[in-house]
């Protein structure tokens, strides 16, 4: 029986590991182009004047207010009716950024306000200009208070990439629901794409964490209380 | 006319919407009651048990929520075990949720200082009467603001039930659509606004809830 | 044999040893000072009593009982023996009252509205009847921790272990403290672990002087500050003394 799985699994791969490239493009590509519209929308939040604000606010709540799935119909389906036409993978490469970009902007947001207040000051009273001291002061803290928040963010993105089969992107869930239709193992495969996932979440956050080490200041980020307990 | 058969499909639209409520209602509630016992028994139970349970924690945070509805809706029934597409969504949404869950609990659990279970101890208080009257009380308020979160998160994976046929409110705009294809840009817009509206009223509620519940003077903690 | 004996007790964490063979009783009543350097054990030493830190070796026996028999049930003894701590661990979801009354309702098992009155009691007691609907995070330091002796005072103890009951306080507070800590002599048997040099020269019974995990040296108060057997119990007085200067003792 083990063999028979395995054999399973081997004349699977091809169709699975199509599917995790479509699955890893679709997480690499959005959570980078979230990030930096994530990092727009949030200086505009934290430094922008009231219009720029209001509107930065209004498109977060309303990302974030609304089921993802709601957001790539509304792409997929809704825009050709104005003539607007996207690729199962162009509108779900779009959604799933402009999704992750709201996100984004909210921890980037509280990163960057808990950079403490007197950073920007003493970067001003050297001479800096705004712009200069968000990119060269604040920034570079801010960027590392949200390394945990980022790496959640990159979970995330990995296992909502499984929505795109929702709107035909042959990303793994839907290779696995392929797979599943044509041998009706169901149960087999779906085990087998659940460890895949389980597998890749357990990879990146481990990465994640070492990038995080490597890239860790001590004083910036978590602060870890230790207390002096008098026996 | 576009509004006439608009207004027509109104209806329908309410019918998603109840299930919609009902998928968050019920998953909700599958997943709090897991989560508490999780995070309790994560912070307090034996060895062995407490490693089933991150176990547990840990694959059902690593595994997409559409993948585990086809677990069970597909799967299951492969070793007998039969399940509707409504109570395949609630079981799927429930786990899920009872997973994240008890890490909120468990993280209200860990900045409950130590010394006030030896204080309960102190007065006589067996290590079960402690957890009930010194401990959960407190761990439910520092959770509020946690489980708001995970309320409108559940709230809005509801929306993936319709990959396993559930007829929530996607999945009858869809039907919406196929009937009438020019009503598509503006059926899921309104579908957006009723998302967006149950989100913003759940929100409204919780802060309310949050801020009533707050132990006088006491920090609780920011949340995502 | 003595309402309290602590009989060779023997506790280390790890590979460090805190405690190394420490013996002593209490009889009812009676308020006993442990002082010396910070961790020497003092505060190791009352929660292996109560059994917070259970000990390596040795027993401890409370009204002829044996508390560190595994068999016997510990939240029984936990009753008769009140403890305060040094950072007041105050219930921070209860008011004051309900602090002091949760143990006679959930422990003692005492009716809510008797538990109430009693717990009202001992707040007036102690000095906090006006505070008693206020919520920890609203009292100042010396308040919650009159509450905290409060919460011991209520269940009725044989004796009451204080774990530095002032040290995390302001100095302007901590009068406030010690006073109710007076008024509880010859009241109840108090085994007070403390730096407060006047309270242990004016109050205590008897003081033990312990380093190293051992006690060096106890005696009376007047036994110990004027005619120390061992030159380092002289030593550590003379310091602390010059250091904590004297208590005023005000009624």
């Amino acid at each position: 029986m083990a063999t028979d799985f395995g054999q399973f699994f081997l004349s699977s791969l091809p169709n699975l590991l199509n599917g995790l490239g479509y699955t890893l493009l679709l997480t690499f590509v959005s959570i980078a182009v979230g990030f930096f519209l994530g990092i727009v929308l949030a200086l505009g939040r934290v430094y922008g004047n009231k219009i720029v604000n209001g509107f930065c606010v209004g498109y977060i709540e309303l990302i974030r207010g609304t089921p993802l799935l709601v957001q790539l119909f509304i792409i997929y389906f809704g825009l050709p009716s104005v003539g607007i036409i996207f690729s199962p993978l162009q509108a779900a490469l779009i959604g799933l950024a402009i999704n992750s970009g709201a996100y984004q902007a909210e921890y980037l947001r509280g990163s960057i306000q808990s950079v403490e207040s007197g950073q920007m000051t003493a970067a001003r009273s050297l001479g800096m200009n705004k712009l200069q001291s968000i990119q060269h002061v604040i920034l570079p803290q801010a960027l590392r208070i949200s390394i945990p928040a980022w790496s959640n963010e990159f979970i995330y993105l990995l296992q909502y990439s499984s929505i795109a089969y929702i709107i035909q992107v042959a990303e793994l869930t839907a290779e696995g629901k392929f797979i599943a239709a044509h041998t009706f193992r169901y149960l087999e495969v779906f085990a087998m794409i659940a460890v895949i996932y389980l597998i890749l979440t357990i990879v990146s956050t481990e990465i994640m964490d070492r990038i995080a080490k490597h890239l860790s200041i001590p004083g910036i980020g978590a602060a870890k209380r230790v207390s002096l307990r008098d026996i | 006319m576009a509004l006439e058969t608009l207004i027509e499909s109104l209806p329908s639209l309410f019918d998603g919407l109840l299930i919609t409520l009902l998928l968050t209602a019920v998953g909700i509630l599958l997943g709090t009651s897991l989560g508490i016992v999780l995070a309790t028994g994560r912070s307090y139970a034996s060895r062995p048990l407490a490693y089933f349970i991150l176990i547990y924690e840990k694959v059902l945070r690593g595994i997409p929520l559409l993948v585990l509805f086809f677990l069970i809706y597909f799967g299951l029934p492969q070793i007998g075990i039969n399940f509707n597409a409504f109570t395949a969504a609630v079981l799927g949404l429930g786990l899920r949720s009872s997973a994240y869950q008890a890490q909120i609990y468990r993280g209200a659990i860990n900045s409950i200082p130590e010394g006030q279970i030896h204080a309960a101890y102190s007065l006589g208080m067996s290590k079960l009467k402690a957890i009930r009257h010194v401990i959960m009380p407190q761990m439910l308020r520092l959770s509020i603001p946690g489980w708001s979160n995970e309320f409108t998160i559940l709230l809005k994976d509801t929306s993936l039930a319709f990959g396993i046929g559930v007829i929530e409110l996607m999945r009858q705009g869809r039907y919406i659509q196929v009937r009438d294809p020019d009503l598509v840009l503006v059926v899921f817009l309104l579908i957006a606004l009723i998302f967006f509206l149950l989100v913003f009223t759940a929100n409204k509620i919780l802060r309310y809830v949050e801020k009533k519940y707050q132990m006088a003077g006491y920090q609780a903690e920011a949340h995502r | 044999m003595a309402m309290l004996e602590v009989k060779d007790i023997y506790k280390a964490y790890g590979n460090v040893k805190i405690l190394k063979g420490v013996s002593f009783t209490m009889e009812k009543e009676e308020t006993k000072v442990i002082i010396g350097p910070s961790g020497t054990g003092k505060s190791t030493l009352l929660r292996c009593i109560n059994q917070l830190s259970p000990p390596d070796k040795g027993q401890v026996w409370l009204d002829g009982e044996e508390i560190t028999n595994p068999k016997t049930n510990i939240n029984k003894f936990r009753e008769k023996i009140g403890f305060v701590f040094q950072d007041f661990n105050l219930f921070n979801h209860l008011t004051a009252v309900r602090n002091v009354s949760i143990g006679l309702e959930k422990v003692k098992k005492i009716e809510k509205e008797a538990a109430q009155t009693r717990a009202m009691q001992e707040l007036t007691r102690v000095g906090l009847e006006a505070q008693a609907n206020q919520y920890p995070a609203q009292l100042s330091g010396g308040q919650k921790q009159r509450v905290g002796i409060a919460r011991a005072l209520a269940m009725d103890p044989d004796v009451i272990l204080f774990d530095e009951p002032t040290s995390a306080l302001d100095p302007e507070l901590i009068g406030d403290v010690l006073d109710v800590m007076k008024s509880l002599c010859g009241k109840v048997a108090m085994l007070v672990v403390t730096h407060e040099m006047g309270f242990a020269r004016n109050v205590a019974d008897e003081i033990i002087f312990m380093e190293g995990g051992v006690i060096v040296e106890q005696g009376s108060p007047k036994e110990m500050f004027t005619n120390a057997k061992l030159a380092r119990t002289r030593e550590f007085l003379g310091r602390i003394g010059a250091l904590y200067g004297e208590e005023e003792t005000g009624g």
